[in-house]
């Protein structure tokens, strides 16, 4: 244990150096240059003192590290409880890795109001990382639904035509979720007499009927940020008219907020109503990797069709944390962080291309092999990794789903891996078509290749997937304990319940 | 055998008020129009004596019982003294523009206040009766105080008369109550409801009781007239509105039914129940539509009250206490948008249309920022104020096992956050419109930071001494009884 607050450190640098753009940086040129330097810098730190996560880290420790408990409302008993186990730390990675990237992205693709945009990055960082190590509820919650503000403004002010509408979409759907869950996390602050997640994880005596309505409350706020089918089509719209940061992080991290709330909250807190809606959630998952697969394929926006696929790789996630089994939920941890690498960097990719031509169209693309070839190896990367290519970070995460998903249900098996062909048939077709082919349009001919900042971008992006695809045990053996207990206690409380059930008959 | 006069101290503030609103009336008299601002500035500091005698009260009950002082009512209190100097504050730079910076303003304001001291303290059915007719009165002539302006005026006969019948129906509600419970001394009602002497007659009286008190919070059904006042009364006026007496009206309401009608739980609060769900509705769904931003603040008002009653329908310590914190909480939010609404002036005009902000966020950024934050508090968004005050009130109702009305409440306030996201997507996102005069004035941009500052982030980090209070305050209905 370190005496440092680490945790707090992490969440509250990006803070600091948005107070300090917001009080030196002046409403100028070069004041939009200060802002930007300011905001790589304070990001770039913030990674590497995360990274100190990492390297203390003990893998072999299930419970959660790095715990920082100061009372805060004692009125409510709410306490500024933070923690990491195997299952967040590697969120907070993703979070602080990717927001550097962004910034790196917007440098000169954002024009006006620079000093504004990196100021609400650095707030949405602070707010995703606190997200990840809340232990407590109410704290928990302040950062899950604080993100909507950032997150909306960066829709509305730097977005594209349609971004008003995008943007209340996004916040609308995403508040009208989270509302119910507010009253969940209530109640179980009664049941509970704290609104402290250790404790609620070992209260284990909620009768079913409560696990009932607080699994819908609960599901009715992470479906709709993960989110599944039928409740996806905010994402969409957030994602075309979205910046190009904007969508890596909405892609990257905030789809991830749900499925780690399933992880977190549902499947610990309340296993038999998680183990009832099952089949649910597998249905919905199913339809979701089908169906958006299929919607994926007719698309003419690039980023639309990422869009959709990031519905559909969602649905394996899904799965795989609700067959609750090792494989299952590892797999969909390590699909989440390769889908959180590989969809933002296919979001860069259109955004690359998006700042030469500032279309979208893929029909008005093609031929991109010819006269920008590093484009060309960078995207076949990512296409590659996103259809599951063994040896990228893709393949880990879908077998180990997959494999998860034969041994509890082989029909929901069977259609997840339909899934993977579709998945296949979209991201080539979209490769085809914009980097193949014969060039149509002088714009196109004229478009230079990618710059030395540029590749600084995604130098980092293709190392972490190859080395996810070629290396997974470095990050499989960190969250081995923690899915462990996860999965054991899950068991656990199921068998007790049934036992209970055998002795009342 | 006391004479009833042994406790006079406990009524110290409002015997200086009255005090102090006589001598400053005359001050204004001899002084004429000149005299407007030394005035305000005296009834400001009359109020800052009323806040320290309040602080120094001990609790009682004085007046043969007519009149009662504890840790409730001293907080309340001091809330609608705050509210009130503020009020006078915002105040003069609009009436100075307009031409009707006289010295009547700020007293009636003191008096009105003195009005909701006794009804925050009242005791007995015909305290409270007084006590709210003198702040109605005051409040009347306040909202038509704009006399050569024709809204102003017939904002002024609208509340007047829609208030008279409020205050009827309060009357009659009282006369019933009396009739069949034999007193109007709120103990010894609770004490006769106790011991079972619950006619219907005295229901029906309770309904007619509560009918009134719910017109003056401006809670659904009986929201009409907020509208039609808030948008023709002058913006002060409406600033006033929006705070101080909902603060005091609330406050009789939380003593009404937590007091002498306790024990017909069961009677009221269906009763408040459907109030406060009609209101979170209404509020959130008639709001979508408007155009003016005084009347989305009408609006805005009807929603948070709703919010409010469903605490107290809790009727448990935690709902008087998200009572209190919900009041303290909606009255700095209320403060610095009515700040901002009264810095809304171009070329020495005033200007109300929600379009008029487009673009804000590039001409003023600070004031923007400003509204931004108490927009999305309004809404309910964490990490702000707002959201702490929802929580307090959802924290009471799921705990008295009201999850229906708390779920319909939760999603009205998702509706209802779509208009107040409307106002920053106008600041924020839409073209900018010619500019507002700058810069704010003093008063307005200290008011807004202030009151900004309060919503993030001393109230979310610091929260822990306001609760205490509101605890303390909640305890007064549930020591020993």
């Amino acid at each position: 244990m370190s005496s440092w607050p680490i945790l707090s450190l992490v969440i509250f640098l990006p803070l600091v150096g948005a107070v300090w753009i917001l009080a030196v940086c002046r409403d100028d040129e070069t004041g939009a240059n200060n802002a930007r330097h300011a905001a790589l810098w304070t990001s770039l730190i913030t990674f590497v003192v995360s990274l100190a996560l990492w390297v203390k880290f003990d893998p072999k420790n299930a419970g959660f590290q790095f715990e920082e408990h100061l009372d805060w409302v004692p009125a409510y008993g709410i306490s500024y409880h933070l923690g990491v186990d195997g299952i967040s730390m590697f969120f907070v990675l993703l979070s602080t890795f990717l927001t550097p990237l962004c910034v790196l992205a917007s440098w000169t693709a954002i024009q006006k109001r620079v000093r504004e945009y990196m100021v609400a990055f650095l707030v949405l960082e602070t707010l995703m990382v606190g997200m990840f190590c809340a232990l407590d509820f109410v704290v928990f919650y302040l950062f899950f639904e604080g993100v909507l503000i950032p997150m909306f403004l960066i829709i509305g002010v730097w977005g594209g035509k349609d971004r008003v509408y995008a943007a209340f979409k996004f916040f609308l759907y995403t508040l009208a979720g989270s509302v119910l869950m507010l009253l969940a996390i209530i109640a179980i602050y009664w049941q509970v007499g704290s609104t402290d997640v250790v404790e609620a994880m070992n209260f284990k005596k909620l009768s079913f009927e409560w696990q009932f309505w607080l699994w819908l409350a609960f599901f009715a706020s992470f479906a709709v940020k993960v989110p599944m089918w039928p409740v996806h089509t905010w994402l969409p719209d957030a994602h075309v008219q979205a910046p190009t940061a904007g969508s890596v992080i909405l892609a990257g991290v905030l789809l991830k907020m749900g499925a780690y709330g399933f992880l977190r909250f549902s499947l610990p807190i309340m296993p038999l109503a998680s183990e009832y809606f099952a089949p649910l959630v597998f249905g919905l998952s199913c339809i979701a990797v089908v169906y958006t697969s299929l919607v994926a394929l007719v698309q003419e926006d690039m980023k639309k069709l990422i869009a959709y696929s990031s519905v559909a790789h969602m649905g394996f996630v899904t799965i795989g944390i609700f067959v609750v089994n090792m494989q299952g939920v590892q797999g969909a941890i390590f699909q989440m962080l390769s889908h959180g690498v590989v969809s933002a960097a296919l979001f860069l990719c259109v955004g690359v291309v998006y700042d030469r031509l500032h279309t979208r169209e893929i029909a008005d693309y093609g031929g991109l092999a010819s006269t920008m070839p590093k484009y060309a190896l960078v995207f076949m990367v990512f296409t590659m990794a996103s259809v599951g290519l063994p040896g990228l970070s893709g393949f880990v995460g879908e077998i180990l789903v997959l494999v998860g998903a034969f041994k509890a249900n082989t029909w929901v098996a069977t259609i997840a891996a339909t899934g993977l062909i579709l998945g296949a048939a979209y991201a080539l077709w979209l490769y085809r078509k914009v980097v193949f082919g014969t060039i149509t349009r002088d714009a196109v001919r004229a478009m230079p290749d990618m710059s030395m900042r540029e590749i600084a971008v995604f130098a980092p992006l293709i190392l972490i997937t190859i080395w996810m695809g070629i290396y997974p045990s470095s990050f499989l053996d960190v969250m081995d304990a923690s899915v462990g207990k996860l999965v054991a206690d899950y068991q656990a409380a199921l068998k007790a319940a049934k036992a209970t059930a055998m002795l009342g008959r | 055998m006391t004479t009833g006069l042994d406790n006079w101290t406990l009524a110290a503030p409002e015997i200086f008020l009255a005090a102090a609103a006589m001598i400053v009336l005359m001050v204004g008299a001899f002084r004429g129009e000149k005299g407007a601002d030394l005035v305000s500035w005296l009834c400001v500091a009359s109020l800052g004596v009323a806040i320290f005698l309040v602080l120094r009260l001990e609790h009682g009950a004085a007046f043969h019982d007519l009149f009662l002082v504890d840790a409730f009512t001293k907080a309340m209190k001091v809330l609608s003294l705050v509210a009130a100097g503020i009020a006078i504050v915002m105040s003069r730079s609009f009436f100075l523009r307009a031409g009707m910076w006289r010295f009547e303003f700020p007293v009636l304001v003191l008096l009105a206040t003195l009005g909701m001291l006794i009804m925050i303290s009242s005791n007995d059915l015909m305290t409270l009766y007084l006590g709210l007719e003198m702040q109605s009165l005051a409040l009347y002539v306040t909202a038509a105080f704009q006399r050569d302006d024709q809204r102003s005026t017939e904002a002024g006969v609208k509340y007047f008369v829609l208030g008279s019948v409020a205050s009827g129906m309060m009357l009659y509600g009282s006369s019933l109550v009396y009739g069949f419970a034999g007193t109007t001394s709120f103990p010894s009602l609770a004490a006769g409801f106790l011991a079972g002497q619950a006619s219907t007659g005295a229901v029906i009286g309770l309904v007619f009781v509560l009918a009134g008190l719910v017109f003056k919070v401006s809670a659904v059904p009986f929201h009409m007239w907020t509208p039609d006042v808030y948008e023709g009364a002058p913006t002060p006026v409406t600033a006033l509105f929006a705070a101080a007496p909902k603060i005091a009206a609330l406050s009789l309401i939380v003593s009404v039914v937590m007091g002498p009608f306790r024990p017909l739980l069961l009677q009221w609060q269906q009763i408040l129940i459907a109030v406060a769900v009609l209101s979170t509705i209404w509020g959130a769904v008639a709001a979508l539509r408007q155009e003016n931003i005084k009347r989305l603040m009408a609006y805005s008002s009807i929603g948070h009250m709703g919010y409010v009653l469903l605490g107290l329908a809790a009727a448990t310590e935690e709902g008087v206490r998200s009572v209190v914190v919900y009041m303290i909480i909606y009255l700095a939010m209320n403060v610095g948008t009515f700040a901002c609404i009264l810095s809304m002036r171009r070329k020495g005009v005033m200007v109300e249309r929600i379009g008029d902000l487009a673009g804000l966020s590039t001409r003023q950024p600070g004031m923007a920022f400003a509204l931004l934050l108490f927009m999305f508090s309004m809404a309910g968004i964490p990490p702000l104020a707002g959201f702490f005050g929802k929580l307090n009130v959802f924290l009471a109702a799921i705990n008295a096992g009201l999850y229906i009305p708390a779920a319909i409440a939760v999603l009205a306030s998702v509706v209802g956050a779509y208009y107040y996201v409307r106002i920053v997507k106008v600041m924020y996102f839409d073209d900018p419109a010619p500019a507002f005069d700058r810069p704010v004035e003093r008063d307005m941009a200290v008011i807004m930071l202030a009151a900004a500052l309060f919503v993030f982030p001393v109230f979310p980090v610091f929260q822990t001494p306001f609760l205490n209070g509101a605890q303390t305050a909640a305890k007064t209905f549930f020591s020993g009884k």
